[in-house]
């Protein structure tokens, strides 16, 4: 077990919340300002994955309702994009369920995750924060978190609502509506942003041995899946994705915790830096930092 | 305007929602294991590592296996991780991706990906 992250089971959910002045952490409105610079990156992320998803249903046959449902009710990416496919297929709706439930079954992975740190926050909110879960909410609002050391709601709503959830929506509005005057978006490289992002955010993620030991093992163990055996197996090849984001970490794991001790314990200026997400630098007159 | 498939979008959210829900509701699991916690710590780096690697090393076909592709794709994403490290801004490394891929693209030095 590590000893430089939050302690998440040493203090009752109370006392963590109201420690909004540990010693050598980052402040909070730091933080946020941090975390917002980070969401304007996801935000244009999720301007283009949206508005490729929007063209993609268009294109499926999807009507502005349809589509504008999908990204509203379910509002989980892969799994829209994936569902254009099914669809058109003609593939039989429990199948699609089925499907659908095995691609996002990882966020259960995220909310387990960020489960500890929400424990102060009433239920019926936590109630429509699980709505809003995707990839991009969990990694900014788990840095913040990490930075300043304790849960920051007004945060996770940023990284959830204002970075991913509207712009989402509105490029997926965009793209179904408007979308027909585009010859074809990958000659804009839009379908470079989600991998990018995603590997920006897992970057920002990774302050030791054990994360970039999980961060390689997922990916190698992913790609392998999604060639080989998802179809002797007949699943989507994107079903490595969640293999690889099971299994990665119990190869990260197999780190010994003396190789695994990074030298930049939670507390001080260096591993606030190395905590801190991408879009971020820490001013070196940051106060609160030994 | 057709409304056929806003069911499956419920149903889609019906299958969805219990796997974000269930950590963040479940009351018993504010106090995890250590290990667990450890395990947790860990889920982030590597799903989306695998969920980048997937994007951009494996495609599908409708009517074939998936292949692995090699492309001017790993060289923009690199490049973003490489900005992202060297300047921790993920904005600035989205944008070198996105114009590695449109030059290489526009000049030939890359073909598009299938539609």
């Amino acid at each position: 077990m590590r000893e430089d992250v939050p302690a998440l089971t040493d203090a009752p959910a109370g006392e963590r919340a109201e420690d909004t002045a540990t010693p050598g952490t980052a402040s909070p409105d730091e933080s946020r300002r941090r975390l917002i610079v980070e969401a304007l990156g996801i935000a244009v992320s999720a301007i283009g994955f949206g508005f490729v998803y929007g063209l993609s249903a268009r294109e499926a046959g999807f009507s502005p309702l349809e589509a504008m449902a999908m990204s509203t009710i379910v509002f989980a990416g892969a799994a829209q994009f994936a569902a254009i496919g099914y669809v058109v297929a003609g593939l039989a709706w429990p199948a699609i369920a089925l499907l659908t439930l095995l691609l996002n079954a990882r966020h259960l992975l995220y909310s387990a995750a960020l489960g500890p740190w929400m424990a102060d926050v009433p239920r019926p909110r936590r109630a429509l924060m699980a709505h809003v879960l995707t990839d991009e909410a969990f990694a900014l609002s788990i840095g913040h978190f990490r930075r300043i050391g304790r849960t920051d709601e007004a945060g996770y709503w940023i990284g959830a609502i204002a970075s991913t959830f509207i712009p989402w929506n509105l490029a997926t509005l965009a793209g179904v509506v408007a979308g027909g005057s585009i010859a074809d978006p990958n000659v804009l490289g839009i379908d470079i942003i989600f991998p990018a992002a995603m590997i920006g955010l897992a970057a920002g993620l990774i302050s030791g041995r054990r994360e970039l030991v999980a961060a390689f093992a997922g990916a190698a163990i992913a790609v392998p899946w999604a060639l080989f055996a998802s179809p002797a197996l007949g699943v989507e090849p994107s079903t490595g994705v969640i293999v690889g984001g099971v299994v990665g970490p119990l190869v990260g794991l197999l780190v010994p915790a003396t190789l695994a001790a990074e030298g930049a314990p939670l507390g001080t200026r260096e591993s606030a830096e190395r905590f801190a997400m991408p879009g971020t630098r820490l001013d070196d007159d940051a106060e609160g930092l030994p | 305007m057709s409304a056929e498939l806003i069911p499956l979008a419920v149903v889609m959210f019906a299958v969805t929602y219990p796997s974000r829900a269930l950590g963040l509701l479940a009351p018993r699991l504010d106090r995890l294991p250590k290990g667990v916690i450890a395990y947790l710590q860990l889920v982030g780096p590597a799903v989306l590592t695998a969920l980048a690697a997937v994007a951009i090393m494996v495609r599908t076909a409708d009517d074939g296996p998936p292949v692995f592709h090699i492309g001017v794709e790993w060289v923009a994403v690199a490049a973003c991780l490489g900005v992202v490290i060297w300047r921790r801004n993920l904005l600035l490394g989205l944008l070198v991706a996105v114009a590695i891929v449109v030059v290489a693209r526009a000049t030939g030095l890359a073909a598009l990906p299938p539609a």
